[in-house]
């Protein structure tokens, strides 16, 4: 067994125990604690595969951004305003949803496994020439998603400052 | 074996020569270190003299900054142990260890212990890709100021975690404060380099330092001002400080840290400058280029100089207050930091590989922008900086209950 297998089996873990944890976990900051756990596990997992890039934006944007974020509506949300859930009635949706996925990879996995991996670093420039020319479109959409995110922000923020 | 890490076995740097030195030491023909031994050892090796140096270094710092801030303030400063004091950290770190570690009731044990350790992880981190002199850095990673920028990011959780965990309301102030204002300032902190990665055409520190054939300060005035404050704001240092305001919040997120916790955050908050200071070295005085000295020392002096201006800033100004630190963040730093990036991109589109003459012409040209903009957006700004801005907006419901009351 080669020592960077052993890593990814190690990083592995820690992925899927931080998931499990944010699910198992009583405590709400707790979850989202956890949940950082496992996106730092696959910041890991990019780094192993030579996409460092990759990796330090996963710990930019889900350690700085989005944990922030989720731990912030945590903060501001007043838990007495809602009624306590042990169930949620949407179940069935959510096993049909993880379903599906599960067979999705499953089948990406059994289809497109390569015979012999090779990994190899992507420089920086190739990325952003590729990025900016071939995949222009997407980006633009991507950054268009957010622009909307914003101006929402804006909205909701203006609506409770007028009155 | 195969590498887990490539980048870190590049020719020529600091690790790959400790890495064959290990690798190829034989004894009667038969080498006992195994590769993965070597790749173990060199990389164990270097971490553990760069941590402690930076440890020691600053452990001296907090010393030679407790005695100037002692002298900016009209005072001697610690003086009693040591001839002028010069034992008084050493006295802090006996002191500190051997102190109870208090832990209150109510605390979330697990977060609670753990936020110290994350806490001081990222200012340790960005010495990694830090060009120390000549050949001689840890990583020279081809995104290593991406990795700096990711690396400090990670306090924002820390400092979540231990306000969060403390049960305390002041110490739940001080993270949400100091969450709010790192997220904020995170922006023209990057807005600032961007500038500086234009004009080098690279993303390694090392590339960096390289690519400067005058400091990047005359180039990047304007940019340099903006790094300036916005690093003080992520090392949450006066006038920044509001995270743990003294007179408002007893001691912020930390308040309930006792021993040694304690000591390991104020450690990575002593630490923090000395990275500021080697950043700030990098990126916009040439690193550790300099003639007739050795690399190394040239460093070592730009680092010192640099860290004196970081604490002649906190030294002087006073705090400021959360309305205005966002709102010098959002209307002043933000715009002048895009404004920065469109006067740079152009610069760089219109003279792409510049002659000496015009890359003078580029620093006058700079120069005069970055004055004429501080000056003129510290005039419209300053009404709507330094009067009190309309509180942030009450969720509508909140103010619903309030009638309701009434």
């Amino acid at each position: 067994m080669s020592l960077s297998l052993v890593v990814f089996y190690l990083l592995g873990a820690v992925c899927l125990g931080g998931a499990v944890g944010v699910v198992v976990s009583r405590n709400v900051v707790h979850s989202a604690l956890l949940l950082l756990v496992s996106l730092m596990g696959v910041a890991g997992l990019y780094l192993l595969l030579l996409a460092e890039f990759l990796a330090l934006v996963q710990v930019l944007i889900y350690g700085g951004a989005i944990t922030i974020i989720v731990l912030f509506v945590i903060m501001l949300t007043r838990v007495q305003e809602f009624r306590a859930m042990k169930d949620n009635p949407q179940w069935p949706l959510a096993v049909v949803a993880a379903l599906a996925m599960f067979v999705l990879l499953a089948a990406a996995m059994i289809k497109g496994a390569p015979s012999e991996t090779t990994r190899q670093s992507v420089s920086f420039e190739e990325l952003g020439s590729s990025l900016f020319t071939q995949w222009a479109v997407p980006f633009e959409v991507a950054s268009l998603v957010l622009l909307v995110a914003l101006i929402g922000a804006i909205v909701i923020a203006r609506e409770g400052g007028e009155e | 074996m195969e590498p887990i890490y490539v980048p870190f076995r590049e020719a020529n740097s600091f690790y790959r020569n400790l890495y064959d030195l290990f690798a190829e030491w034989s004894f009667w023909g038969v080498s006992p270190i195994p590769d993965w031994l070597a790749y173990f050892l060199a990389g164990f090796l270097i971490v553990f003299a760069v941590v402690n140096t930076v440890v020691i270094v600053t452990t001296i710092g907090t010393w030679v900054e407790r005695r100037l801030i002692g002298r900016f303030q009209s005072r001697l400063g610690p003086n009693r142990w040591g001839p002028w004091g010069l034992l008084t950290p050493v006295a802090d770190a006996v002191k500190l260890l051997s102190k109870e570690d208090t832990r209150p009731e109510g605390v979330d044990r697990w977060v609670f212990n753990l936020a110290p350790l994350v806490f001081i992880v990222s200012p340790l981190l960005v010495f990694a890709v830090i060009p120390f002199g000549k050949n001689t850095y840890i990583a020279n990673l081809n995104i290593g100021i991406l990795f700096i920028i990711a690396v400090t990011t990670v306090p924002t959780i820390a400092m979540f975690m231990a306000g969060w965990a403390s049960g305390n309301r002041y110490s739940l102030f001080g993270a949400m404060r100091g969450v709010a204002q790192l997220v904020s300032y995170e922006v023209p902190m990057v807005l600032s380099i961007v500038g500086v990665l234009l004009l080098a055409g690279s993303l390694s520190l090392v590339d960096i330092v390289e690519a400067q054939r005058i400091p990047f300060i005359l180039l990047q005035p304007l940019g340099f001002f903006i790094f300036l404050l916005a690093i003080s704001a992520e090392m949450n240092r006066s006038p920044f400080d509001i995270v743990e305001a003294d007179s408002e919040l007893v001691a912020g997120f930390h308040t309930e840290y006792s021993g040694m916790k304690w000591g390991t955050f104020q450690l990575a908050e002593f630490i923090a400058p000395f990275g500021a200071a080697s950043i700030i070295t990098t990126l916009f005085l040439k690193g550790w280029d300099g003639p007739l000295l050795p690399s190394h020392l040239w460093f070592f002096l730009k680092v010192c100089f640099v860290w004196f201006v970081l604490l002649w800033i906190r030294a002087t100004l006073p705090r400021l207050r959360v309305d205005q630190i966002m709102g010098l963040a959002w209307k002043f730093l933000f715009p002048l930091g895009i404004l920065n990036l469109f006067i740079t991109a152009a610069e760089v589109l219109v003279w792409e590989t510049p002659t000496t003459v015009q890359l003078w012409a580029m620093v006058g040209i700079n120069w005069v922008i970055a004055i004429v903009c501080l000056v003129a957006v510290s005039h419209l700004m300053s009404d709507k900086l330094s009067t009190r801005a309309p509180l942030a907006p009450f969720p509508v419901r909140v103010r619903r209950d309030l009638r309701e009351v009434r």
